[in-house]
């Protein structure tokens, strides 16, 4: 029950997260005519940034409930 | 080289396919062992969310405005976070309530209202066709693309129509055919398709598993990995603003910002949407690997779009080759005929999937919540009565199919060559994002009122089809191009595309903003002045509070009715089979032996209720069970009514609690009048020992005088006569002790006669004085006397006054200092009452035992060995007497000092009246 309770404000934490990053200005941040890793700077920034925020979502959700 | 016949074979046995899956699928599900109870089934079926927009459009516009097609997949992302919240909540609302679409949950968050559910079915269709026909477009796009391999050609506006025609028809006849063997092939009261969703998510692996080999084969095969592709890519002055597009022409942060604002709303609002997530959810488990699962396969699928989008732009520069088919076009452009046949399948499964499904919920939709409430509604066709209605249910939902698909494909013919894809699908985005207010209000806001729902959604419709609707049939040229450009009768600032004078947006933000103003402003304005129902009151509390209920939903059906009566209704919708199926596993539920045995109490009904809104909606099946019913609404009075009952319980339980108080209070009394009772038993047998113990000891002295006497006859005369004088003398005193035993007893019974008369109390005493003067002469003891002059007459029987008199008296004597005794007898008028008081100089009374020596048997210095000098009942019926007479007796002494003996009686009321008169 304890665990449980969490999972709401971490998952609204997350949500604000989400909005953080896939927006102006961080957005801004990188978009830049620049390569890294042979990668576009934005491509790379997006889908990293995707990709970190379901892994994090997965964290939080999918896990057996407690007791 | 491609054959028409080869790309007809391949599609046939792909939607073959589909047939075998969802076949097998619904024959599983009827065993009871369903496939897709598991959360990947679930996961991949949300991912109809990707349809021929993904798989051709992404790229089309990746191609202008680079990541600028990203949003449509990140708001979904973000959603997704917060459907642990939001879906989860509308999930369990829909179970418990039997939602069969989004157009019943909204009518029945809103009091079951038909003419909203009605409202959003409406919106829903017109909203999501633009959308079907885009799927309708791609599909016969692609078609003739292939069919024209090797050749290059896209299709011009004007060329191959005819054939184009042709192929799009085929398409919409096929998926006719294969919608309505599955999603209408029985009436299930949850209306859950469970082949259906198992071809879906078949078709989710192929679509994504089609889109990556192009995505490989473009980045692998035809250039060397992403780093060649995005260098070159930067290297062409041409393509390179795409890697940075932000501030570009085309890509804004606030149009960002919006597209993934309307895309967090599609996610839930969409049709199909709301279908696959809440409808066909099997277990609100499922989620938890969901809200992962499906933004990774977006992620996933999204990962080539720009690859592609950029790799056409390189390799086919300076061609009019349209972006929206570069998926297709480059294995073509490379003779890669394989790759291009797949990716062809992946778009017809992308596009498939959608239509099937959004036609489904529509269908579903338009029968129960636009056109059964209406058939119910129209009494000539005396539908209510009708034995067996599920075969109609059936056929309304096939023609609602064949009819929005076959306009679907009118939408197309109208106006699908104006719009690249991704435009088209905004279009209805922003259509479904109207209702997001009145669901989610309808979800988190209690006040929403049904007024302020049908407003709110009425407004926003209607700006939506001026900003975004008008526009496009304009640039379609059904409407005149100087309504875009000028405005309405030249009024610029009515302007569909700048409206008020809004500008310098894109055209989906400008729709966004005006119409969410409208729809938002509307919803929650009039609702703050509208009034709700009682019955929708109380289904807005069960939708807002449906976490924290327990036990079965809403409304409590008043009234009379059989429970044949709700079977024989339940099967006219459902088929008579189903219904008795359902009356007896109910029945079963509840430990009886057949339906036969059930009552129709309020829960039966409710349950009859919920199966028949799986079937013909909440709003219909609310109309059918009230006919059947006769039950009067929850008016006013009602309300009054209950309120008043509530207050009559208040008050009932205020009664309660005062009467247990006053019940306390008796019980308390009671056991006190217990406790003196035992108290007072207690005293009598100690009276009765005492007594019995009393009169043994004259008797003992009688009995031994009496032995002497009659052993020794030989006793002189003297001797004889002392022993008789003693005999006399005990005897006396039994004989004394008797009377006085059976006067106490008397006296306390209450048995005792009374003669009361006016006595002037001074007569009395006198009389008295007199007749124990000797007593006190013999013992030298002096006896002084205060009478008043004027009489004190008093109510009273003069024997027993004197008695009393007597009685003090000779107890002065008895315990007056034997030399220089002297006794005071003081007779007093003190306001209201008479005062007698006798005091003497005796050894007076310890103060300990100056209540004592009025109880029965009690003298003062009572100890086993002192001779007792009287009775002990004399001044316990002294003050027997006094206290009858309505007086009072007491004692005031000190050891050593002598004591003074005072009474009290009330002055005769007569006399008190006149004054005393002398």
């Amino acid at each position: 029950m304890h665990k449980k309770a969490s999972r709401g404000p971490r998952l609204l934490s997350l949500f604000a997260l989400g909005v953080l990053l896939f927006n102006y200005p961080l957005l801004a941040l990188f978009n830049l005519p620049r390569m890294i890793f042979g990668v576009p700077v934005l491509y790379a920034y997006l889908f990293i940034a995707w990709a970190l925020l379901i892994f994090l979502v997965a964290r939080v959700v999918d896990r057996p409930d407690p007791g | 080289m491609f054959k028409g016949w080869v790309i007809a074979v391949a599609s046939l046995a792909y939607i073959g396919l589909l047939f075998a899956i969802a076949y097998y699928a619904d024959r599983r599900a009827d065993q009871g062992r369903s496939i897709i109870a598991n959360p990947y089934f679930y996961s991949l079926s949300l991912a109809v969310y990707a349809t021929a927009w993904t798989f051709y459009g992404s790229v089309g516009r990746a191609a202008s405005d680079g990541v600028g097609f990203l949003p449509i997949y990140l708001g979904p992302t973000l959603m997704i976070v917060l459907w642990w919240f939001v879906v989860r909540k509308m999930i369990r609302i829909t179970k418990l309530n039997r939602i069969t679409s989004l157009a019943d949950f909204i009518s029945s968050r809103y009091g079951k209202s038909a003419l909203l559910g009605g409202l959003v079915t409406v919106i829903a269709v017109v909203g999501i066709l633009p959308y079907i026909s885009l799927q309708l477009k791609a599909i016969s796009t692609s078609f003739q693309i292939l069919l024209q391999y090797p050749e290059m050609v896209i299709p011009r506006k004007s060329s191959a129509v005819a054939a184009m025609q042709d192929t799009a028809f085929f398409i919409t006849l096929l998926l006719v055919f294969f919608t309505v063997i599955f999603g209408t092939r029985h009436l299930d009261a949850a209306e859950r398709h469970e082949g259906m969703v198992a071809a879906i998510a078949f078709e989710s692996l192929v679509k994504l598993v089609s889109f990556t080999v192009v995505g490989l084969f473009v980045t692998f095969g035809v250039f060397n990995g992403f780093g060649d592709l995005f260098s070159r890519a930067q290297a062409d002055a041409l393509i390179a603003p795409l890697l940075s597009p932000f501030g570009g022409p085309a890509v804004s942060y606030a149009n960002w910002a919006w597209l993934t604002v309307l895309s967090m709303l599609a996610i839930i609002f969409l049709p199909r949407q709301f279908q696959v997530a809440v409808i066909e959810n099997v277990d609100e488990k499922h989620l938890r690997k969901a809200v992962w699962l499906f933004p990774a396969y977006m992620l996933a699928i999204n990962i080539f779009v720009l690859p592609i989008a950029l790799g056409g732009l390189l390799s086919l520069p300076h061609t009019n080759i349209d972006a929206d088919t570069f998926v297709l076009i480059l294995p073509m452009a490379f003779k890669h005929e394989g790759v291009a046949l797949f990716a062809f399948v992946g778009g017809l499964s992308a596009a498939t999937g959608m239509v099937i499904f959004e036609t489904i919920a529509l269908s579903t939709m338009v029968c129960n919540d636009l056109v059964m409430p209406l058939l119910l509604r129209l009494k000539a066709l005396r539908l209510a009565e009708r034995s067996d209605l599920s075969w109609l249910l059936l056929m309304i939902r096939r023609a609602a199919i064949v009819i929005i698909l076959f306009l679907g494909y009118i939408y197309y013919l109208v106006a699908g060559e104006a719009y690249a894809l991704v435009s088209i699908g905004l279009v209805s985005f922003a259509a479904v994002a109207q209702f997001a207010p009145v669901a989610l209000g309808g979800m988190y806001w209690k006040g929403g009122t049904r007024e302020g729902a049908l407003t709110g959604l009425l407004a926003g419709f209607v700006v939506w089809g001026y900003t975004l609707v008008l526009p496009a049939l304009a640039k379609s040229g059904w409407l005149p191009n100087e309504l875009i450009e000028y405005g309405p009768f030249g009024m610029t600032l009515l302007k569909p595309v700048e409206l008020f004078g809004l500008s310098g947006l894109d055209q989906i933000t400008h729709a966004m903003i005006w119409s969410m103003i409208a729809n938002i402003g509307c919803y929650v304005g009039v609702s703050l002045f509208s009034r709700q129902s009682a019955f929708e009151h109380s289904q807005a509390t069960m939708f807002v509070e449906v976490f924290t209920q327990t036990g079965e939903p809403g409304h409590v059906w008043r009234g009379r009715v059989s429970a044949s009566a709700l079977q024989t209704l339940l099967g006219r919708f459902l088929g008579p089979a189903r219904a008795a199926e359902l009356f007896s596993t109910y029945a079963r539920d509840r430990g009886l032996a057949s339906a036969d045995e059930l009552n129709a109490d309020a829960m039966l009904v409710q349950f009859a209720e919920r199966q028949l809104a799986g079937a013909i909606g909440a709003a219909s099946a609310r109309t059918m069970v009230a006919t059947i019913m006769q039950e009067e609404p929850l008016g006013i009075d009602e309300v009054m009514n209950i309120i008043d009952e509530t207050s009559q319980v208040i008050a009932y339980s205020h009664r309660l609690e005062t009467q247990q108080q006053e019940l306390q209070q008796v019980t308390n009394s009671l056991q006190a009048a217990n406790r003196r009772l035992q108290e007072v038993d207690r005293m009598k047998d100690d009276f009765i020992s005492t007594v019995t113990h009393e009169l043994r000891t004259p008797l003992t002295s009688i009995r031994a005088c009496s032995e002497i006497l009659a052993d020794n006859p030989d006793l002189d005369l003297h001797e004889r006569q002392r022993f008789l004088v003693l005999i006399i003398k005990e005897s006396e005193r039994l004989t004394r002790l008797i009377n006085q035993v059976l006067d106490l007893a008397k006296l306390e019974s209450g048995l005792a006669e009374w003669h009361n008369e006016a006595l002037d109390l001074r007569e009395v005493v006198n009389e008295a004085i007199n007749a124990t003067t000797p007593l006190f002469n013999g013992r030298g003891i002096t006896l002084d006397m205060h009478l008043p002059d004027a009489a004190m007459t008093v109510q009273g029987d003069r024997d027993r006054i004197m008695q009393v008199l007597l009685n003090l008296l000779s107890n002065a004597a008895k315990f007056c200092a034997t030399a220089a005794g002297e006794v005071e007898v003081r007779l007093i008028l003190e306001g209201s009452n008479v005062r007698v008081s006798i005091s003497d100089n005796g050894i007076g009374i310890d103060s300990a035992d100056q209540e004592l020596i009025f109880e029965k048997f009690r003298q003062a210095g009572d100890t086993p060995k002192a001779k007792p000098q009287g009775t002990g009942l004399g001044l316990p019926i002294c003050r027997q007497i006094i206290g009858h007479l309505g007086g009072r007796l007491w004692v005031e002494s000190r050891l050593g000092y002598g004591s003074v003996f005072s009474f009290v009686l009330p002055v005769n009321p007569a006399d008190a009246e006149t004054g005393i008169s002398p």
